[in-house]
């Protein structure tokens, strides 16, 4: 974000093995993401995609090459680590706390407090709703029941949580792993055009889903992967759903 | 930096969904978080038409009766307020009925045993210190089972109560620990202005309760573990920690529980906790927590303790036979339950329309 070349990655992964005993679910794998731009990752289930992403939020350490951020390399012991460096991971299942309401879901785990009567830290609520709502005002998202537990919402609303919670901690770089899968048409839409946001914002954003329509519709470039190496790359705009699909499934 | 952005793919935006803020859903929702409240208030009027009915006199407005339930309510109150805890977190806690009566018998031993050596107001204390510190050793190894050893709640706690029960006899040598000490009995029986002592330590206590379940980082972190403890665990919560404190917590406040019982019956008895552990977890849930965590208030277990103690007490006051409490407390338990179940399908059918 601070880098004076503007299109110097964001993240870059160099030659990036992971290996479980003897089987190569990752091969000497490079990609990089640039401010502004949504890489898709695409590839058959089991292919990789999934401990590629996890190797690089740092829910486990890859055998062998380097993950540089701005250039420098990283490395994560935690998913945390990863998190405070600015990557998000948005999961299927979107980790939110269905019972609190969005500001408390933005905050939860670093809530903001306040002393009331000048003595008592309490929760301040009223900093969270304020927070949500500006937050999701970015997003171009509109909310008026701030207070209201997220189960209230829709899938899409949702989703919108969980990147806004991403959003409001300046991730730099959000993983999503199939952000729409669950969703119906018109909030896969709402999705996709949250992504559009996110990009507007100068944000990397890794984008994994089955769905080409979705991945054509958002991305800048695609990645393909095949049996834990990298099948083939390239800009959307050269491309079409049949190069892609051929690059899947290997011909 | 987003002028550098390449120009955006005609992707049109979709409306705003409108969120579902129609008053009559949540005219509906208030009234079944209010539900405890209102029972009590149904109770209340119920047992007052029958009360003058039946011998034409009062039931509500006799200072003594409303003295009896508040006496009536402290301990499972207290048991309940724990419980609510360890509930809205997802877990139960079986245990606190005799952690309670070990309490009991702690405080009765260890006031008697100060009172040898220091003035009695300070054995007093001294007993109520030692009953609630006591106390918080099951709560430890309750809070080591449950998060480091991955027991579930229900079986860890279970094996606790056998636990603090045998423990808790073999103190008190199987029969009760009288105690001698007037400042102990003052506490449990006298009055500040007509209102028990015991109520207002229960009733200060219940504050402080609902300060730490409702406005701190720990009764968030409580309820989103009830939620979701997965999400929980991504924001960064310390899940194990959050879990052996909030254990210790529940019995600590059994601890506080048992204290007050030696004081009211100048007594510590193994026994004293034992029909009311049931009671708490009614009280909560009929307080408007689910058993399957998340939600849950203190505000709302008070009105459930409350229920509970006016139809005990109610009961027994128009003179019908003991037997009949079990009966109505179940029954209550049940329409809670189901009002909550239907007032969930309710909201739930909104969800993603």
């Amino acid at each position: 974000m601070n880098s004076t070349d503007q299109n110097a990655p964001l993240l870059e992964v160099r030659n990036l093995s992971k290996h479980f005993g003897a089987v190569r679910a990752l091969n000497d794998f490079s990609m990089a993401v640039r401010p502004g731009e949504v890489v898709a990752l695409a590839g058959d289930n089991g292919a990789g995609k999934t401990t590629l992403i996890k190797a690089i939020s740092g829910v486990f350490q890859p055998t062998g090459g380097e993950i540089l951020l701005g250039g420098q390399p990283v490395a994560f012991a935690t998913p945390q680590e990863a998190r405070e460096k600015g990557i998000e991971t948005i999961y299927q299942d979107l980790a939110l706390a269905d019972n609190l309401s969005i500001g408390a879901n933005i905050f939860l785990g670093r809530e903001p407090m306040r002393k009331a009567f000048g003595f008592l830290p309490v929760l301040d609520r009223k900093a969270m709703a304020e927070a949500a709502r500006e937050t999701m005002k970015r997003l171009d998202f509109h909310v008026s029941r701030m207070n209201a537990p997220v189960s209230n919402f829709s899938g899409g609303q949702r989703q919108a949580v969980a990147i806004g919670r991403a959003v409001y901690w300046d991730a730099q770089i959000l993983i999503m792993d199939e952000p729409t899968a669950a969703l119906g048409v018109p909030e896969q839409r709402k999705v996709i055009s949250l992504i559009h946001q996110l990009k507007a914002q100068g944000r990397g954003v890794i984008f994994i889903s089955h769905n080409l329509q979705d991945i054509f519709a958002v991305s800048d470039r695609i990645v393909v992967l095949r049996r834990g190496v990298q099948a083939g790359e390239r800009k959307i705009s050269e491309t079409n759903h049949d190069e892609v699909v051929k690059l899947m499934v290997g011909g | 930096m987003t002028s550098t952005s390449p120009a955006q793919p005609a992707e049109k935006h979709v409306a705003p969904q409108a969120d579902h803020g129609d008053p009559a859903t949540s005219l509906i929702g208030r009234i079944a978080e209010g539900r405890a409240w209102l029972f009590l208030a149904g109770l209340i009027i119920c047992f007052e038409i029958w009360s003058r009915v039946a011998f034409g006199a009062t039931f509500v407005l006799n200072p003594f009766n409303l003295q009896s339930i508040a006496i009536f309510a402290v301990a499972p109150l207290l048991l309940a307020t724990g419980q609510t805890f360890v509930i809205i977190s997802g877990g139960i806690d079986l245990s606190l009925g005799f952690i309670m009566g070990l309490a009991a018998v702690i405080a009765a031993h260890a006031t008697n045993m100060a009172g040898a050596a220091i003035p009695l107001p300070l054995a007093m204390l001294a007993g109520i210190l030692a009953a609630v510190i006591v106390a918080g050793v099951p709560g430890v190894i309750n809070g080591l089972l449950i998060s480091r050893l991955r027991v579930p709640p229900f079986i860890g706690t279970l094996g606790m109560f056998g636990v603090a029960r045998g423990v808790a006899f073999l103190l008190a040598g199987g029969t009760t620990v009288p105690v001698r000490n007037s400042w102990f009995a003052l506490l449990g029986n006298g009055r500040f202005y007509g209102v028990p002592y015991l109520v207002l330590i229960a009733a200060v206590f219940v504050i402080v309760m609902h300060y730490l379940l409702s406005q701190t980082r720990f009764g968030q972190h409580n309820y989103a573990i009830g939620a979701n403890v997965q999400a929980a665990r991504r924001a960064g919560i310390d899940i194990r920690g959050h879990i052996l404190r909030l254990y210790v917590l529940s019995a600590m406040c059994a601890g506080l529980g048992g204290a007050l019982y030696a004081a009211r019956f100048t007594a510590g008895a193994a026994q004293a906790g034992e029909p009311l552990l049931l009671d708490s977890v009614a009280a909560v849930v009929i307080g408007g927590a689910s058993l399957f965590g998340g939600s849950g208030t203190i505000l709302g277990t008070v009105a459930g303790a409350l229920v509970i103690a006016v139809i005990q007490y109610g009961l027994v006051f128009v003179n019908v036979e003991p037997f009949w409490q079990f009966i109505a407390v179940g029954v209550v338990i049940i329409i809670s339950v189901l009002i909550d179940q239907a007032q969930r399908r309710f909201s739930g059918g909104r969800q993603d329309e």
